[in-house]
């Protein structure tokens, strides 16, 4: 055997024992009927993904859906200025983007936990609005979608920014005199010639936000309170308290077809391979 | 135009940084409340009082380091033979064990191992964290030193080869030295996220180890609470630390 193909194969036998044959039994799962005490039984069946269909959880899937996206957009629109201005600096460059990294780097337990102590009704911002005067009760910032947004946002924002500054780092700033020179407005210039170049930078980023967002799960369980159900959270309770695991496991597979579109997608617009 | 993006920009890292540094802060102050009393270090010294965070954090000790080690080891193997010849399978599978969401990695390592244990009498414990964690750091070590790999030469080694080195020395002696950084890199990053999980870890521990970001959680669920403010701020002290450290090995 070949040098490589020694190299290979811990990775290869890792990804065969703890992902790939993961994946089989979920999928396995998937198709058979739940048992009298949970777990899983005969027959085979596809019931469970007919429940998918199901208008209660149907509107998980798509709440889910616009939630991963109204974050995705927002993500951009915070982030695209900040990409935008790292970009043009010329000194301070490298130090911006590792500002824009060490959150990301820090743990994301604590920075959606930050929130919680931020938001919740004795928290700072209540606290804050308080003792000025402004409230005379915390307002519930906590605990709802607005919360699990913000919460989303803070969490993939650098996802947004980095792919978005590769792209903008590589535009000709020839183009930007150009547009300048032939009398457009630095607004103008904004939106109908940078903007449409670094589009693979906006289609890569928007799709890496988008993706974790989706399914996400420590979010909205921590910032949501239970009450904001995403996708994750009803994979979780069908494991747990509802003790369906077909049904889980049909959610999961739902789940991950979604997934696996979108990096084919992804794959396909970047033009050079990460591995 | 320049000078409002300027402005955005510092607004935009206030966003990104403040909640971290008023949790910090916060961390300092006597009271249990958010209103300031004085500097304290009471929420500190709890931590060192209360058994469950310490038992936590070694367990999360124990498992960040075995993770670390193996998928680094595995992961730089893997970037390597994928960088001597692509291969397609398990390409595609490093990239699906990147998207898949945390919490079906999570059940489905949990329906793997409870599939399994039907005939092996074993028990969910601190080695099916570390099999987890390792699963799912694999494809972030292989990105990162495949990035490194790019910058070397494969005439580097063709030349050693030339020169009499056979495979095993070419990689030993010519090529693993240019990837030591990106391997400190490497490891880093599978350090952090195997020491940050909640989600999969959750799924697949056992009753005797819970580790650091299960502990907070359960805390956090209650309610915020001072102690958790003082441990966050040291966790991403070490850590913010580790990284800039990292970022001098990475740029000497």
């Amino acid at each position: 055997m070949k040098l490589r193909e020694w190299f290979l194969l811990p990775a290869r036998a890792w990804m065969a024992v703890l992902f790939a044959a993961p994946f089989a039994i979920v999928l396995a799962y998937s198709l058979m009927t739940r048992g009298d005490i949970g777990g899983i039984a005969p027959p085979w069946t596809a019931e469970s993904y007919a429940r998918l269909i199901d208008p209660l959880y149907l509107t998980i899937l798509w709440r889910s859906f616009v939630m991963a996206a109204v974050a995705t957009a927002l993500c951009l629109l915070f982030a695209f200025p900040a990409a935008l201005f790292i970009s043009r600096s010329t000194s301070h460059r490298n130090l911006y983007l590792q500002l824009v990294m060490l959150p990301f780097w820090t743990s994301f337990l604590v920075r959606t936990y930050a929130w919680l102590f931020l938001l919740r009704d004795t928290g700072l911002i209540n606290t804050l609005l308080e003792s000025l005067g402004l409230t005379h009760a915390p307002l519930p910032l906590l605990y709802n979608d607005g919360a699990v947004l913000l919460g989303l946002v803070y969490g993939y924002l650098p996802f947004m920014v980095l792919p978005i500054y590769a792209t903008l780092e590589r535009l000709d700033p020839a183009l930007v005199e150009a547009a300048a020179d032939l009398g457009a407005r630095p607004m103008t210039t904004v939106f109908r010639v940078i903007v449409p170049l670094s589009k693979p930078g906006i289609v890569a980023g928007s799709i890496l936000v988008f993706i974790p967002c989706l399914g996400a799960y420590l979010t909205p369980d921590l910032l949501g309170g239970g009450r904001t159900v995403m996708v994750g959270n009803l994979v979780q309770n069908q494991f747990t308290t509802a003790r369906d695991w077909p049904f889980g496991s049909a959610i999961s597979m739902a789940l991950m077809l979604i997934v696996t579109l979108l990096l084919v997608l992804f794959l396909r617009k970047e033009s050079e391979s990460l591995v | 135009m320049k000078r409002w993006l300027g402005v955005y920009t510092v607004g935009f890292f206030a966003f990104l940084h403040l909640p971290l540094l008023t949790l910090a802060v916060f961390s300092f102050n006597s009271s249990k409340f958010t209103r300031w009393e004085h500097f304290s270090f009471e929420w500190y010294a709890a931590i060192f009082k209360d058994p469950q965070i310490l038992e936590g954090t070694w367990n999360s000790v124990i498992i960040a380091f075995w993770a670390t080690i193996l998928s680094t080891v595995i992961g730089t193997l893997c970037a390597y033979g994928l960088w001597k010849r692509g291969s397609r399978v398990l390409t595609s599978s490093l990239y699906l064990s990147l998207v898949t969401p945390e919490i079906v990695t999570g059940i489905s390592l949990l329906a793997l191992f409870q599939w399994a244990f039907r005939w092996l009498h074993w028990q969910l414990g601190l080695y099916t964290v570390v099999l987890a964690h390792v699963a799912f750091s694999i494809a972030y070590v292989v990105i990162v030193v495949s990035a490194r790999l790019r910058t070397v030469s494969p005439a580097l080694e063709e030349a050693a080869m030339d020169l009499g080195a056979n495979e095993w020395q070419a990689f030993w002696y010519v090529t693993l030295p240019a990837l030591a950084p990106g391997i400190v890199a490497a490891a880093l990053l599978a350090l952090t996220v195997s020491f940050d999980d909640y989600v999969i870890t959750s799924m697949v521990a056992g009753v005797d180890s819970e580790t650091l970001p299960m502990v907070i959680y359960a805390m956090a669920r209650r309610g915020a609470s001072p102690v958790i403010n003082a441990i966050s701020a040291l966790i991403t002290l070490i850590f913010g630390a580790l990284i800039l450290i990292s970022e001098r090995v990475r740029e000497a």
